[in-house]
């Protein structure tokens, strides 16, 4: 964002006017338009399958739109905000936003928190145990949200799962109590999730000079001195850029509750903003009520986009 | 590269440890995966007894079997396949036509789409299932792969572009100055030059469109409706997985099934990989 930096860039005319033969005009006008001929594919087809769903949806969430009316066999009638009043008056609506908000937390957190510390310990290894944790790692990052979901809910069977036997737990149901079905999940996600966290932030320790660790080393400082007085600070970016990411993966959250708890658990129990607003669309038809709840969600996810930019901005980073 | 000095500095006996705990770690991250592939090789009665072992003596391919005899399993493997891979290059190519735009251009507006490419990321998917699945029922695409690509491809854009910036940046621009000196057209610096230099960086960012459309399970569900043979793994995935009375058998079969090309894919790409997360986040 910094207009300094970036008027060292070549521009088409002045760059080549003494090896190109060409007319300056035509040049500067070609190398104004060539950004958007590149551009083109990019924008037709996010503005066809992203913009423009984004529009209809924040549209479908004002009428009223059920079956009757996707069959045909009724007109479309325009409700105003009538939807999101009869989901703001319901009780089910607040609790399972609170439920998510605190879910993805959770999960946040415990992903950070699995993800760093693994990617320190990285650094204090040598090669064969570090290769073994980053080969174990990737694993969990490429097994497939549904397989991974089957699989942690085998692991955590109460009948044949290999958890309860070892832990001594006999027939204990996770996934019947509320909290530990999120619990359940929330171990699915970390595991799935924590080896972006690990791998980013190890290759950001990797970057850091080993002259300035040992300068810190032979000033004195401890580990933890060192953490948090010289890596920390110098990895703020890509800390930011892992939370925010963390944030907007968890809060969106969908295959894993549907899976393991089987589309939001019993009487409901673990949905999430997600599950819900499908569950609302696709099961009981009620389209324009589950729209109204993804137009809630993009809304959150806006305001963590704004807070993201703004730390970005803040550092002085140049886009 | 390698951090001697933080290695040295740390005193043996915590180093040990350090070891030991990684490799622990490794293996109860490892473990879910090595379950999944043990029970899928595990004969009926051993998947489902209350003594579960961590090894079986008599491999049978029993629930393998049952998952390739099921109903046209080939056919939903190779339309996963069809989707992933159309969705990797299509999205690749654009990505990178898009990410060579907004770092080797000045141009007005550049700002404001590169936001715009941020915010579209936070997009939940999910909530856009309704507008699609109208959308793709209003241009007679509900029950064709098409219906699972042209989404995919919008959804994995914007990261991509994101990522991308970062290796497109990091060509220096003494090379394209020396490629126009020579006479190299615009299109010939960009197919010939950048594109063959950038290209670590398009299997990195690959990773991520392929992930995404293989493993998806909610387009698959809505859209394709009435023609199974339209139909992917997920599906096929689901079908063993019957909340009361699952299959556990066929489940990690087709659970293993499924991840192992994903596992493949990673493999071949994980350097590449690390070194482009690396880059794309410190750029």
């Amino acid at each position: 964002m910094r207009q300094g930096r970036g008027l060292s860039r070549p521009r088409g005319g002045s760059r080549k006017s003494n090896t190109a033969p060409r007319p300056q005009g035509r040049r500067r006008g070609r190398s104004q338009r060539t950004p958007w001929l590149y551009l083109a594919p990019a924008l037709v087809v996010l503005g066809g399958l992203l913009v423009y769903p984004v529009y209809q949806l924040g549209l479908i969430s004002f009428f009223q739109y059920t079956q009757a009316q996707v069959s045909g066999g009724e007109p479309t009638t325009f409700e105003g905000f009538g939807n999101y009043a009869e989901l703001f008056g319901d009780r089910q609506f607040w609790e399972v936003l609170l439920a998510t908000v605190l879910f993805a937390g959770a999960c946040v957190v415990s992903t950070l928190a699995v993800g760093c510390s693994l990617a320190v310990l990285l650094t204090r290894v040598r090669a064969v145990p570090r290769l073994a944790l980053m080969l174990a790692a990737l694993g969990a990052w490429a097994t497939p949200a549904i397989t991974g979901s089957t699989v942690w809910l085998f692991l955590f069977d109460p009948d044949f799962g290999p958890v309860n036997r070892m832990l001594g737990l006999g027939d204990y149901s996770w996934t019947y109590g509320r909290l530990s079905a999120f619990f359940l999940v929330l171990l699915e996600v970390v595991w799935c999730s924590f080896p972006f966290v690990m791998v980013t932030v190890y290759a950001g320790i990797k970057a850091v000079p080993a002259e300035v660790l040992e300068a810190a080393a032979l000033d004195g400082a401890s580990q933890w001195r060192i953490w948090r007085s010289v890596l920390a600070p110098m990895l703020r970016p890509i800390l930011v850029v892992v939370t925010i990411q963390s944030v907007i993966w968890d809060f969106k959250v969908f295959t894993q509750i549907y899976v393991m708890t089987n589309g939001g658990g019993i009487a409901g129990q673990n949905l999430v903003l997600n599950v819900y607003a499908y569950q609302k669309a696709f099961a009981s038809s009620q389209y324009s009520l589950g729209s109204a709840i993804g137009v809630v969600m993009l809304l959150i996810l806006l305001a963590v986009t704004l807070v993201y930019l703004r730390l970005l901005r803040r550092q002085g980073e140049e886009m | 590269m390698r951090s001697l000095s933080s290695v040295r500095l740390v005193r043996r006996p915590w180093r040990l440890f350090a070891e030991a705990s990684a490799l622990l770690i490794a293996v109860v991250v490892a473990f879910p995966l090595y379950w999944m592939v043990l029970s899928a090789f595990k004969p009926a009665g051993e998947i489902e007894s209350s003594e579960p072992r961590p090894w079986t003596l008599a491999p049978s391919l029993d629930s393998f079997r049952r998952v390739f005899e099921q109903n046209e399993f080939g056919r939903y493997f190779l339309n996963s396949l069809v989707v992933a891979c159309s969705v990797v290059i299509v999205s690749a190519l654009i990505a990178f036509l898009a990410a060579t735009a907004v770092t080797r251009f000045r141009f007005r507006f550049r700002t404001t789409l590169l936001i715009m490419f941020l915010v579209a990321q936070m997009v939940p998917v999910e909530a856009l299932t309704i507008p699609l699945f109208f959308l793709m029922r209003d241009f007679g695409q509900l029950n064709t792969l098409g219906s699972l690509i042209l989404p995919h491809i919008a959804f994995s854009l914007p990261f991509a572009i994101w990522m991308l910036r970062g290796f497109v940046k990091a060509v220096p621009e003494a090379l394209e100055e020396a490629a126009y000196m020579d006479g190299a057209s615009r299109s010939r610096f960009l197919w010939q030059i950048l594109f063959p230099l950038v290209f670590p960086g398009l299997v990195a960012t690959s990773v991520f469109s392929f992930i995404s459309a293989w493993n998806d399970f909610l387009f698959a569900k809505s859209f394709i409706i009435s023609d199974t043979s339209q139909s992917t793994l997920p599906m096929a995935l689901l079908v063993f997985y019957k909340p009361d009375e699952p299959d556990w058998g066929g489940v990690m079969a087709a659970s293993t099934v499924m991840t192992i090309p994903v596992l493949v894919f990673f493999v071949l790409v994980q350097r590449r990989l690390v070194s482009g997360l690396g880059g794309a986040v410190k750029d």
